[in-house]
């Protein structure tokens, strides 16, 4: 039995280790991103030389200067891949984690936009990751732009969105079209439901790939060695998805 | 200074002060959070650095907050922050959304006495449109047009969190946590509680001072046990995740709310004592 959030952190570590995308040396991982740490933890345990920098790691947190310092990294381009998600994501890949309806979130508030607008445009390659895939998340037009998915010539950027997970499919992003194209679907899902569920317009193939099963390997670096890693920091996940955590916890 | 505790700390603070606070995973002080709610502290203006969590929703809750400014105010894992969700939904605070690196930015700024600096990003997002104190000039080291945000010094009144221990000079060790250095260097006055107090000079000892606030920066400390909880503080101890999920559950409602007011805040301190000290 293969767990959904087990899927969806393979789908994304596939996109990590995506020969055609820019080099990923450095990834940062941002808070409460357990399904994006996995993908992380996985690509580092399956032999792949890279620096993973979580940043709500609380024994061994890699910044020393501060949280300031991920953003001063990331600034000078020493930060390669970072992972962003929204309350909506539109088909531009624009995000919105600030709320729904008029400024400043008169409709549903979210939280805010961290630091999305900046790293986001500084960044060489994000991943969109959003496990709900629904018409009120990926939406026409986000009601609000905490970091927009594309930029005008002349304006300082180093990368845009690489790809969207969800949790029905993956997306690939044009930036030079500032489009979405369908790439696969998670087992049980179709084109069809795949485009009833979404907000915006997209391209889709003519024969639509179904994402591809974990390996068996993979599932055993997951279950085993990435769990390890990930209990201090995600000890409800790790209990949920793989049944460990809460006795050591008690 | 060395003050008798988190209350006669926050007598310090007056109604209305800007003051800087860390979010849950860089120690912020509960104790003194919970002593401002004793006290009835009104119309304070908020500044999360860079976001906001636990002890600003408590804050907005107990009617303490006039203003937030912060990239972000939640619970983390627990989710939305709920009082701030109900103030700003009712109109009772204003909020100014802002992006972790501008925040850090500013105070950079204000720890360097000038009075703005750059910073990359930012260009065609609706927060800028809603900052008219953040400006965009043509970078003027640049051959071609290469707009870039500025953004002024911001100086809070207050800087306000939870270090591990402090000597009787008033030195403080952060550990790790740098920004709260950044905030005491940046703020005009800075208002600490601690474990413990340690004898001899922790600006002497070559392995704490790198992880040590100056006590030129700082105006008070105070003793408090576990005065970061619930939030957890470096090696020291974890978060009380407990006692998060009741307060994200209990603050859902305005009744709620005062309910764990009554059992965790109003009785805590000077005032449960009786004034003893």
């Amino acid at each position: 039995m293969i767990g959904a959030e087990e899927r969806m952190a393979v789908a994304l570590a596939r996109l990590i280790r995506d020969p055609a995308a820019p080099p990923a040396r450095h990834i940062a991982v941002g808070a409460a991103s357990p399904i994006p740490a996995a993908a992380c933890w996985l690509v580092r345990k399956s032999g792949v030389e890279v620096r993973l920098s979580l940043l709500h790691k609380r024994s061994g947190n890699p910044f020393t200067e501060g949280t300031r310092e991920l953003f001063d990294l990331t600034g000078q381009g020493r930060i390669d891949l970072f992972f962003l998600g929204g309350g909506q994501i539109d088909g531009q890949a624009n995000i919105n984690l600030v709320g729904t309806g008029a400024w400043p979130g008169q409709g549903v508030r979210f939280p805010g936009s961290f630091g999305s607008a900046f790293m986001y445009m500084m960044t060489p390659r994000t991943i969109l990751f959003r496990e709900e895939h629904s018409a009120r998340v990926l939406v026409p037009r986000v009601d609000i732009v905490s970091a927009p998915g594309v930029s005008e010539p002349g304006v300082f950027r180093r990368g845009t969105a690489q790809a969207l997970v969800t949790g029905r499919c993956v997306f690939h992003f044009d930036p030079a079209r500032a489009r979405f194209t369908l790439a696969s679907v998670h087992p049980g899902e179709t084109a069809a439901t795949i485009r009833a569920a979404t907000g915006f317009d997209y391209d889709e193939p003519e024969a639509v790939a179904e994402t591809a099963d974990p390996s068996a390997e993979e599932l055993a670096l997951l279950r085993g060695p990435v769990c390890d890693e990930m209990l201090e920091t995600y000890p409800d996940f790790c209990h949920r998805v793989w049944g460990r955590g809460k006795e050591q916890a008690a | 200074m060395i003050v008798a505790d988190a209350d006669a700390l926050a007598a310090l603070v007056p109604d209305g002060a800007f003051i800087a606070l860390p979010p849950d995973n860089s120690v912020p002080s509960g104790a003194l959070a919970r002593a401002l709610v004793r006290a009835g502290r009104r119309g304070l203006r908020l500044l999360g650095v860079p976001v906001s969590g636990f002890v600003t929703d408590l804050l907005i809750g107990a009617g303490c907050v006039a203003s937030v400014q912060s990239s972000g105010v939640s619970l983390g894992e627990a989710g939305f922050a709920p009082r701030f969700t109900a103030a700003l939904a009712a109109g009772r605070i204003t909020m100014t959304d802002a992006t972790c690196p501008a925040i850090h930015t500013m105070l950079q700024a204000a720890e360097k006495g000038v009075p703005f600096m750059p910073l990359r990003g930012i260009l065609g997002s609706d927060i800028l449109a809603h900052r008219p104190d953040w400006k965009v000039i043509d970078n003027p080291f640049a051959e071609s047009g290469d707009p870039i945000v500025l953004l002024p010094a911001l100086q809070p009144d207050i800087a306000a969190f939870h270090g591990v221990m402090a000597d009787r000079e008033g030195n403080v060790f952060i550990g790790r946590r740098r920004e709260l250095a950044t905030i005491a260097h940046a703020a005009k006055r800075t208002l600490v509680t601690v474990e413990r107090i340690v004898e001899g000079n922790l600006l002497e000892d070559e392995r704490l001072a790198p992880g040590t606030v100056s006590a030129t920066y700082i105006e008070a400390v105070a003793v408090a046990e576990r005065g970061a909880q619930p939030i957890a503080l470096l090696d020291e101890y974890g978060t009380d995740g407990a006692h998060i999920a009741e307060y994200a559950k209990l603050a859902r409602s305005d009744e709620g709310f005062r309910t764990y007011l009554e059992r965790h805040v109003l009785h805590e301190g000077r005032t449960a004592r009786g004034v003893a000290a």
